[in-house]
């Protein structure tokens, strides 16, 4: 079932300067995984060492956050969204 | 959802307009969501911003111009040419000088009815829970992530709220926070991430518009909220993808176990945010890599001897295009696979725009097994200064 990962604009670099990426994945723990195996450099971005998901990088589907579902067991069906949303500080610069 | 208008001790609220008044917000009141009622509300308004660069510009014009009684400009940074692209209160004559006190000058020109405090200074623990008290509204338009944890929690320890906007490259997030049944910042995030993970503007760069759009957002956000009217950013986190023109939303949720807002607060009073966020100093320090390096001077007097010295460059190439020392260019991102285009035995120095990135390509090619290699300290901006004032800087 393909599911639809955007990549945000501060770990584009990471994922080969893609926007988004599809995988076939029946939870979010195996969409991300896909994607971290596709573009090796995003692990440490999205990971801990122990393959924790880092507690500033956020996930959604569609437009629920995961930590309020089943987190990365949360279940993907055909068409979801997967959205990841790292904090990002800019403004005044 | 209104905030309630406090006034000044001594001050009483303002119950009408004058007839010039009346003519200058003219298409403010003959709105039935605005009318008299709402521009005396406006009128009577106290509004902080904190910054006022990017996102401060479009705020700072539009909530003058909007007729808000009164606004707080903190910014302790002074104009420069490179603002200029997108901060777009100053002009090129401001150049040098204080940025809240040129945006107090440039609005207090837009509407010379309303009070403007122009405060100098940095914001900090020590002085934000006394800055923020005297304001109804917290805008938040800073740059960096020890910033924004303060402002979160002194508004959640005031009860204020605050009109978040945050920016990367074309990428814009808004929302509310500090809404008495609304999540705080730190429910959305409950930590920094580490310094150096994530870029900031000065490295990443941000096309000029992103902060006018994503300012304005919080300009609208921040004039319903006196107006009491609408929906707000409340609990929903608005996503701006510029390039691709595309605007998301996702549901903010206040975490019941919040640190900061949650039923059982751990956190009363203001930390040291800059402890929290890993970092000293307003910027994201280098990552702690201590390499060799040479001085531009050094470099200079080593190639006019003529030495064989490899010149790396490892910025990108839309940099290189800006200008260069003619050095053979491989991207830091790409220099692991590309690493057999260099010859260890030939003595190498990297470099990049500011020294950051070429220590970490220092560091890299020392660990592959690389000996002779050196770090031109301060990068293409040190070389400009100190050898060659014709390389621009950027």
């Amino acid at each position: 079932m393909p599911v639809k990962v955007i990549i945000p604009t501060p770990l584009r670099p990471y994922a080969g300067k893609r926007a988004s990426a599809e995988f076939n994945a029946g939870t979010v723990g195996e969409a991300l995984r896909h994607l971290t195996t596709e573009f090796a450099d995003l692990r440490k971005h999205l990971f801990t060492e122990d393959g924790q998901l880092r507690s500033f990088v956020n996930v959604y589907v569609n437009d629920e956050d995961i930590r309020y579902l089943a987190k990365e067991n949360t279940a993907t069906k055909d068409g979801d969204t997967i959205s990841i949303i790292p904090s990002i500080a800019g403004g005044c610069f | 959802m209104a905030t309630s208008t406090q006034t000044e001790p001594g001050t009483k609220p303002v119950t009408g307009l004058s007839k010039e008044e009346i003519l200058r917000y003219s298409r403010h009141l003959i709105m039935p969501e605005v009318g008299m009622e709402g521009q005396l509300k406006l009128r009577n308004a106290k509004v902080l911003l904190i910054g006022t660069g990017g996102l401060g510009a479009p705020l700072g014009l539009y909530l003058a111009a909007a007729g808000v009684g009164k606004l707080g400009l903190v910014d302790f940074d002074v104009v420069d040419f490179t603002n200029l692209q997108r901060q777009v209160t100053f002009g090129t004559s401001d150049v040098g000088k204080p940025k809240s006190q040129a945006a107090r000058a440039r609005l207090s020109n837009l509407n010379p009815d309303i009070q403007i405090e122009a405060i100098e200074a940095q914001l900090t623990s020590a002085n934000a829970l006394e800055l923020f008290k005297d304001y109804d509204i917290i805008v938040d338009g800073t740059d960096n992530f020890p910033t924004r944890y303060l402002v979160n929690d002194a508004c959640i320890l005031l009860g204020k709220p605050n009109v978040y906007g945050s920016i990367f490259r074309f990428e814009g997030q808004v929302t509310v926070f500090g809404m008495p049944d609304g999540p705080c910042y730190r429910c959305l995030y409950p930590e920094p991430p580490p310094p150096g993970l994530v870029p900031s503007c000065a490295e990443g760069g941000v096309l000029g518009v992103l902060p006018g759009i994503v300012g304005s957002i919080q300009a609208m956000e921040t004039i319903k909220l006196i107006l009491g009217s609408g929906d707000n950013l409340i609990g929903r986190l608005l996503l701006f993808d510029a390039l691709g023109m595309r605007f998301r939303e996702l549901k903010l949720r206040k975490n019941p176990k919040c640190p900061m807002c949650g039923a059982n607060r751990v956190i009363t009073k203001l930390i040291d945010y800059y402890e929290f966020c890993g970092v000293r100093g307003e910027e994201a320090p280098a990552p702690n890599v201590q390499v060799p390096e040479i001085t531009p001077r050094e470099l200079q007097s080593r190639l006019e001897r003529g030495e064989d010295l490899f010149i790396l460059d490892v910025r990108e190439p839309h940099e290189f295009q800006i200008c260069n020392l003619k050095g053979h260019l491989i991207p830091l991102g790409e220099l692991p696979r590309r690493v057999h285009e260099l010859d260890s035995s030939r003595e190498i120095v990297a470099h990049c725009r500011s020294g950051k990135r070429s220590a970490e390509a220092v560091d890299f090619l020392r660990k592959a097994g690389f000996r002779k290699v050196l770090n031109l300290k301060g990068g293409i901006l040190a070389w400009s200064d100190e050898v060659d004032p014709s390389v621009p800087k950027y």
